[in-house]
């Protein structure tokens, strides 16, 4: 056994320490990511709730089959498309610069790919909303739109803020295959310094812990508001 | 609430004798069983009209299909002289006219008791939020809630939610009230006073339709008696000559069974 190498391999900080202005923008790029895909997955995967359980016909079968052509589709593959496809292929943004490019067709896949989960966890908490509510609903008179928007809704959203806090957390991890959309974020980082300086345990720690520091409050955020929010009944 | 039923039935005497409410021919399936058959009834303005009859006779699907919760599958219903809308808006401006009242409250679990009044007529009425809570405000005071409007429906009693379910029916000025069992989800001693504020609306010339177990509410306020029985109205008559002298078996039979205790 090298016990230099091994030293070199497992416990040499170094390499995390010089380059951590590299770690540190390498997570704000993912931030930023996470931030607005979060934000675009929870507007469509909310209006995607909607149309599935509206009452045209029209609305649910393409919000059903929006769903299961993206749910069932890897997210690598959604990626790529956005990068080769929209941009390379079909000009999408191709005057752009390659890192706002990057960053836009990224945020489009990820939210995209999100918004069916949020739209069928949505839906789940739907369910949960008992019919007299939607009934009590249009009796005082409220259209279908205003009983989804004021009564069916933020109930069935109260019930599934743990459920969404899951989904959440599996989309930040998932922003570590943004790389193939052209957009370079914390585990591109760790790739590219992988390459520059060697693969070290530190170095490696130091992203999973770095992605745990984004998740674990994430969990903790919405477990303590779905106890906060919840309706009692 | 005996030394009300007098001034009760004189408002349906002295009202106006237009029908608000009618269903003609209405036919319903759930599958199929046949759980309507061949409605005709007709509600006049300022009339009290109450329901009664075995389970699983039809008179909640009657009750629900005035305002469309249920749809028929023939006949027609006709609300003030129009027909229900089948769907769409118009369906939406036809229910904010008729209030409902379930068995079960169904009031908004999210929204404080003052939103819950407040709601429709903000949305539906468009009234100002100071305009609506000030009614609604009024109208709590009136079925003696006023002091717990702040809380969520979770922290009343269930006699408490269904007075507040009243109110927010009220707070659209229906032109009909439809009450679906309205105490059958009640502890034995919040019935009292829920049916003492519709006893009360009744006495006030409300034009209700009220499917009930409470025979002495029936008896009380009603003007008239709906017996219902296997999808069928078997029986229709004055409070006094159904309760002491019905006519057919079915009510006879009904009657034998609920009044002996």
């Amino acid at each position: 056994m090298d016990w230099n190498n091994f030293y070199d391999k497992l416990l040499n900080f170094g390499p995390f320490l010089e380059h951590s202005n590299e770690i540190w923008s390498g997570f704000l790029a993912t931030i930023r990511l996470s931030a607005m895909a979060a934000v675009l997955a929870l507007v469509l995967g909310t209006l995607l709730a909607a149309m599935r359980v509206s009452p045209v016909s029209v609305m649910r079968a393409t919000a059903t089959m929006y769903v299961n052509t993206l749910r069932n589709t890897p997210l690598t593959l959604i990626l790529l498309f956005c990068g080769l496809g929209l941009r390379d292929t079909l000009g999408f943004m191709a005057q752009a610069a390659p890192t706002v490019s990057g960053y836009w067709l990224a945020v489009a896949g990820l939210s995209a790919y999100t918004a069916a989960f949020v739209c069928e966890t949505l839906r789940s908490g739907i369910n949960t909303v008992p019919i007299g509510q939607a009934e009590a609903a249009r009796s005082v008179g409220l259209p279908f739109s205003q009983s989804l928007r004021l009564v069916i809704l933020p109930q069935a959203f109260r019930a599934v803020i743990a459920p969404l806090g899951s989904v959440l957390i599996a989309m930040i991890k998932n922003t570590s295959v943004a790389l193939v959309a052209g957009y370079f974020e914390a585990t591109a980082t760790m790739k590219q310094l992988f390459d520059d300086v060697g693969a070290t345990v530190p170095l490696f720690f130091g992203f999973a812990i770095g992605y745990m520091i984004l998740t674990l409050p994430t969990g903790l955020l919405f477990g303590w508001l779905a106890k906060r929010m919840a309706v009692t009944r | 609430m005996m030394d009300s039923a007098p001034a009760v039935k004189a408002v349906a005497a002295n009202g106006n004798d237009a029908p608000l409410v009618e269903l003609k021919n209405v036919n319903k399936y759930f599958g199929s069983v046949h759980v309507l058959k061949d409605i005709d009834l007709v509600v006049r303005r300022g009339e009290v009209v109450v329901v009664i009859g075995p389970s699983g006779g039809g008179k909640s699907t009657l009750c629900r299909t005035i305002n469309r919760l249920e749809s028929i599958d023939e006949g027609t219903i006709l609300i003030d002289g129009q027909p229900l809308p089948i769907e769409g808006k118009a369906l939406a401006r036809l229910r904010s006219e008729v209030g409902m009242v379930f068995q079960s409250f169904n009031l908004f679990a999210h929204k404080t008791i003052l939103q819950n009044v407040t709601l429709g007529p903000t949305k539906v009425l468009k009234l100002s939020k100071a305009q609506a809570k000030e009614e609604a405000m009024r109208l709590l005071e009136r079925v003696g809630i006023a002091h717990q409007a702040e809380k969520y429906p979770a922290q009343l009693s269930g006699g408490q939610q269904q007075r507040v379910a009243i109110a927010r029916a009220l707070a659209m000025h229906p032109k009909v009230m439809l009450f679906d069992e309205p105490t059958s989800a009640l502890d034995p001693e919040m019935i009292k006073e829920v049916l003492d504020v519709m006893t009360d609306l009744a006495r006030e010339g409300m034009t209700m339709v009220v499917v009930t177990h409470e025979m002495g509410f029936a008896r009380n306020a009603a003007n008239r008696i709906v017996f219902i029985a296997d999808g069928q109205i078997v029986e229709e008559n004055t409070p006094e000559e159904f309760f002491t002298n019905a006519q057919s078996e079915r009510a006879k039979d009904f009657l034998s069974k609920i009044l002996v205790h």
